[in-house]
């Protein structure tokens, strides 16, 4: 298991994206799996760099452990923010046109179809949030 | 996210190399907004491109909107890989935008 905590912040998406691609790198994660897995991050992380501590900014850890049989990445994100269930939240219409499209909600719904389980708890003053994708 | 540009005309090709996210998504904006007033057709070449995450995907929509409003207006995306592929079909945007 590796983790690295940074500042809940835009800039720190790349590093958090990279820290991850390093320690997939070593399991020959095909590279479909690992775009999908730093788009997970992109929308998970932006959530917390946008809401965790807004209008401020605080600590974010991410962890990574690799599972056998089968192969799986799991990857938790834990922020000391606000709650915030993005699981809570109602799918978006898919449906809809472009003129009544909303875009708010789309990332954590690209999350659940991409991932083969996402969990969501607060448990002693932190969000945590955890993706399993099997590689 | 580096962003190469293409003028011909009234046709303005984008292409972006590398990932498009949270990061990189106001850059590509940024080269949207700046596409000159006289351009109908906006290619956007994704031949380069990674994957993308909902924040492309709301810059894609935006200008998708501001597009179709210009007379003989239009925006195609081109060379989408698979990752991005199922991106814009789990969401709907197979539906919304031209992908060719």
């Amino acid at each position: 298991m590796k983790e690295l905590t940074v500042e809940a912040t835009v800039e720190s998406i790349p590093v958090i994206t990279e820290f991850v691609d390093e320690q997939l790198a070593q399991y020959d994660c095909p590279m479909k799996a690992q775009a999908q897995i730093d788009i997970a991050i992109d929308e998970l992380f932006s959530n917390i760099v946008h809401y965790a501590y807004h209008p401020g900014t605080g600590p974010a850890t991410v962890r990574v452990e690799v599972l056998q049989e089968p192969l799986a990445v799991v990857i938790t994100f834990i922020d000391q923010g606000v709650p915030y269930d993005p699981l809570a939240k109602e799918d978006p219409d898919v449906t809809l046109s472009a003129q009544d499209r909303q875009i708010g909600g789309l990332g954590i719904y690209i999350v659940k179809k991409n991932m083969n389980e996402i969990t969501y708890e607060y448990k002693d003053g932190k969000n945590i949030l955890k993706i399993r994708k099997e590689i | 996210m580096t962003i190469e540009k293409k003028e011909d005309g009234v046709e303005t090709t984008l292409i972006p190399v590398g990932r498009l996210d949270t990061s990189t998504a106001p850059q590509l904006e940024t080269q949207i907004n700046e596409v000159s007033e006289d351009t109908k057709r906006l290619i956007l070449d994704f031949q380069g491109l990674e994957y993308l995450s909902s924040a492309g995907l709301r810059v894609l929509l935006a200008a998708h909107k501001v597009f179709m409003k210009r007379d003989g207006g239009e925006m195609i995306i081109r060379h989408v890989n698979e990752t991005i592929q199922e991106v814009f079909e789990v969401t709907g945007f197979m539906d919304i935008l031209t992908i060719e």
